[in-house]
C-alpha cells in the first residue's frame, strides 16, 4: 500500500471564517496506481493535491494522518516535510508550463536544482538523457531557455524535472488542460510511460476531464465541494456508478457522436454550496434528485463493494 | 451571411520585423444565416486570429471579409458601430473580460451608453432582466455583484446576455467553453443551441471536437493558418480524409473507445516554403517527394466536403 489517507481534513483562513474546502478525506493508492481525481473547480482536488505536499498558509491542518510507504508523513510541518518532498513525494503543480525558471538554461536549472538537494548533476546525467528520450525531447533542450520549447514540450520537461529522483507518489495537477488533444494526448500516455518504467510509484492525476481519467487511470476518485463522493475503478466509475453526482455528472459529458438536435443534453441544475459556511448533512443534498431526509447527516464513505467507495445514503445497507 | 474571401494575416517577427510569420493564409469560407460552423485546430492554427479578424480587433493581411456583402475593412465611424450591433464576440476567460474594480453590470451599462442612448432606465432594465433570463440566469442573484463574486460559468453567461441586449445576427465564440466545468459547460452549449434555432449564426472556435459535434453543422479544421478539411460534421467525423483530421480524431479522449496505441512523431515546427503544411508531420503512407514541394489547393470531393491533400487526389 503505497499511500493512505485518513480523515484528512484542511481549512483556508480568511477574515470571514475557515472555509471548509476538504472535510474526512480517507482512501488508499496501491503500488502502481494511477489514480484519477476529478469534480467541479472550487470541490478542493487541488487543496487534496497540496495539503500531502505542501500545506502552507493560508491553508491549515485540521486533523488527519497521511502514510507513505508505511511511514507516516508530518504534512502540518513545514519544515520536516522538506525531507520527503521531491524524494518521496513530488508534484507537477498546475501552470507547469510557467515552473521553469526564465533566465536559467534548462540544464542550468536542474543543476541548481539537485544541488539544493545534494545530488550531483553530472552523475545523474545520463538518467536525465535516458528519461528525455522516453519523453520523446531531444538533449538539446538542456542548452535551451524555457521560452525556446512549445507548451506540450515544457509540460513534458517539467515531467522529467519532477520524476527524476524515483518519488513513490507523484501529484499532476491539472497537467493537461491547457494543452490540445493531440498533445494532451502525448502528454497524458507519458505518465503511464512513466509509470511502466519505475519512474515513479503512483500518481494522483488531478483533473476536470474524465474522459482522460479513462484512458489513462486506474481508478477514479470524485470529489464534490470538500468531500470524496466516489471511488472505483475507472471501468465501474464510467460505466456503473452509484453516487448520483457522478451519475449526473458521467451524462452531461459530451461524446463524438452525440448530436444537440438529435439527443440533448442537461447540465446538473443548481450550483455548488459555499464552503465558508457549508450546509449540514451531504453537500450535494440541494442538487440532489434522490434527496431525502436522511441526507441532513453527512453519509460515510464506506466500501460497497470491493474495491468500490461510495458516500450516499442510498447505497449504504441499514 | 459572413464570406471569408482567401484572408490573410502575416505579423512581423524578429528583433527588427525582420522575419514573417504567416498566421492566417488564404482561408475562405462562409456562414451562412442560423448556422452554426465549429472552427478547429491546435494551438497557433490561427483560429483566434480568425476570429479577431472577423470582429475587426486586428487589420486583415490581405483578402477580403464581407457582411452581408459588404467589405467590413471599408466601414468607419456610425457604419462600424451599425455593425458591431450585429455582430459581437465572447471570448475564452471570461475573468479578463471585466474590470475587477466595476460591477459586472457595467458592461450592460456601456451597451445603453453607447449603443441605445434614447431608452430610459426604467425600460432597460427590464431589457437586461429578459436577457438574462434567455440565458438561463436569475436577475435578482446575479446583478448589482462584482465579478470575483460571480462563478466563471456566470460570467460567460453574462457576456452572451450583453450580446444578446444588441440585436445581433452573428457571434463569434471563441473557446468560451473550455474554461467552464463539465456540469455547466452543457448549459452554456444548450443556450447556444437554442439561441441558434432563433436565428442566429454562430462561429464557435473550439479545439474540442466532441464539443464541436454536438452543436455545429459544418466544421472547418485549421492547420497551421491553412484550411486543411471542411465539410459537413457528419462528415468531417465520419469520413475524415486528411491525415491530420484522421490524427485528431484518433487523440479525443472518448467514454466509449480507448485510445489506440500509436508511434507519435516528433512534432518540427520548422516551415518549409512551398509544400503541404503538415509535410513534416504527415504519417500517411501516399506521402511523397511532390507534398514537399507543392502545397495541395483545396478541392472538392463530395457535396459540402473539401479536403487539401494529395493523398486523396491519387485514389480516383
Amino acid at each position: 500500500m503505497s499511500l493512505q489517507v485518513e480523515n484528512l481534513t484542511v481549512y483556508y483562513q480568511t477574515l470571514r471564517g475557515d472555509v471548509q474546502s476538504l472535510e474526512q478525506a480517507s482512501f488508499k493508492l496501491a503500488d502502481g496506481e494511477i489514480m484519477g481525481l476529478a469534480g467541479e473547480s472550487g470541490c478542493g482536488k487541488t487543496t487534496l493535491g497540496n495539503s500531502l505536499i505542501y500545506l502552507a498558509p493560508p491553508m491549515k491542518y485540521i486533523e488527519g494522518r497521511v502514510s507513505l510507504d508505511g511511514e507516516e508523513l508530518p504534512i502540518w510541518d513545514l519544515a520536516r516535510m522538506n525531507v520527503y518532498r521531491y524524494k518521496k513525494i513530488s508534484l507537477i503543480p498546475q501552470y507547469a508550463m510557467n515552473a521553469m525558471n526564465p533566465t536559467r538554461k534548462i540544464g542550468k536549472m536542474l543543476s541548481e536544482l539537485l544541488r539544493s538537494r545534494k545530488i550531483s548533476y553530472v552523475d545523474l546525467l545520463p538518467e536525465i538523457k535516458h528519461r528525455l528520450d522516453i519523453v520523446k525531447l531531444s538533449q538539446d533542450v538542456l542548452n535551451m531557455y524555457p521560452i525556446e520549447l512549445s507548451g506540450g514540450m515544457k509540460q513534458r520537461m517539467v515531467m522529467v524535472l519532477s520524476t527524476l529522483l524515483d518519488p513513490s507518489l507523484l501529484i499532476a495537477d491539472e497537467i493537461t488542460s491547457a494543452l490540445d488533444v493531440s498533445t494532451q494526448k502525448s502528454v497524458a500516455e507519458m505518465i503511464v510511460k512513466f509509470r511502466d518504467c519505475g519512474c515513479m510509484k503512483s500518481v494522483i492525476f488531478i483533473t476536470h476531464d474524465v474522459s482522460i481519467l479513462y484512458q489513462i487511470a486506474d481508478s477514479i476518485l470524485i470529489m464534490y465541494a470538500g468531500q470524496l463522493a466516489e471511488k472505483a475503478s475507472t471501468n465501474v466509475i464510467i460505466n456503473s456508478p452509484l453516487h448520483p453526482y457522478t451519475k449526473l455528472l458521467i451524462s452531461s459529458l459530451p461524446k463524438v457522436g452525440v448530436k444537440y438536435s438529435e439527443d440533448k443534453l442537461s447540465g446538473i441544475p443548481g450550483t455548488p454550496p459555499l464552503l465558508l459556511d457549508p450546509p449540514e448533512g451531504c453537500r450535494f443534498r440541494e442538487r440532489c434528485p434522490l434527496a431525502f431526509e436522511k441526507c441532513l447527516q453527512a453519509p460515510p464513505f464506506i466500501e460497497v463493494e470491493n474495491g468500490h467507495f461510495v458516500a450516499c445514503w442510498k447505497e449504504t445497507p441499514a | 451571411m459572413i464570406t471569408l474571401d482567401s484572408v490573410s494575416k502575416t505579423y512581423k517577427v524578429g528583433t527588427f520585423g525582420g522575419k514573417e510569420l504567416h498566421a492566417v493564409s488564404n482561408v475562405s469560407f462562409d456562414v451562412q444565416n442560423g448556422e452554426v460552423v465549429s472552427l478547429i485546430g491546435e494551438s497557433g492554427s490561427g483560429k483566434s486570429t480568425i476570429g479577431k479578424m472577423i470582429l475587426r480587433l486586428i487589420s486583415i493581411t490581405s483578402g477580403k471579409i464581407l457582411f452581408n456583402g459588404k467589405d467590413i475593412a471599408s466601414l468607419k465611424n456610425h457604419a462600424l458601430k451599425e455593425y458591431y450591433r450585429q455582430v459581437q464576440g465572447v471570448f475564452q476567460d471570461p475573468f479578463s473580460s471585466y474590470n475587477p474594480i466595476f460591477k459586472a453590470d457595467r458592461v450592460f451599462s456601456i451597451i445603453h451608453d453607447e449603443f441605445y442612448p434614447d431608452i430610459s432606465s426604467q425600460d432597460w432594465k427590464q431589457k437586461i432582466e429578459k436577457s438574462l433570463t434567455v440565458v438561463g440566469l436569475n436577475p435578482d442573484i446575479v446583478l448589482n455583484k462584482f465579478p470575483h463574486q460571480l462563478s466563471g460559468g456566470q460570467l460567460q453567461r453574462f457576456l452572451i446576455a450583453r450580446a444578446l441586449l444588441l440585436n445581433i445576427q452573428f457571434l463569434v465564440a471563441d473557446e468560451i467553453i473550455s474554461m467552464l466545468d463539465a456540469s455547466t459547460r452543457i448549459d452554456v452549449l444548450n443556450l447556444l443551441a437554442d439561441l441558434k434555432s432563433r436565428g442566429l449564426s454562430i462561429l464557435f472556435i473550439t479545439h474540442d471536437l466532441s464539443l464541436s459535434y454536438y452543436i455545429s453543422e459544418r466544421a472547418i479544421i485549421l492547420y497551421r493558418g491553412c484550411v486543411v478539411e471542411m465539410g459537413a460534421t457528419e462528415k468531417i467525423f465520419y469520413q475524415s480524409l486528411h491525415p491530420y483530421t484522421k490524427m485528431l480524431m484518433a487523440s479525443v479522449p472518448r467514454l466509449d473507445m480507448k485510445w489506440r496505441k500509436r508511434v507519435e512523431q516528433q512534432i518540427d515546427r520548422s516551415t518549409q516554403p512551398g509544400g503541404c503544411v503538415y509535410f513534416d508531420r504527415c504519417t500517411a503512407a501516399e506521402k511523397s517527394e511532390h507534398c514537399a514541394k507543392h502545397n495541395p489547393p483545396l478541392v472538392q470531393v463530395d457535396v459540402d466536403h473539401y479536403v487539401a491533400c494529395f493523398g486523396y487526389k491519387k485514389e480516383d
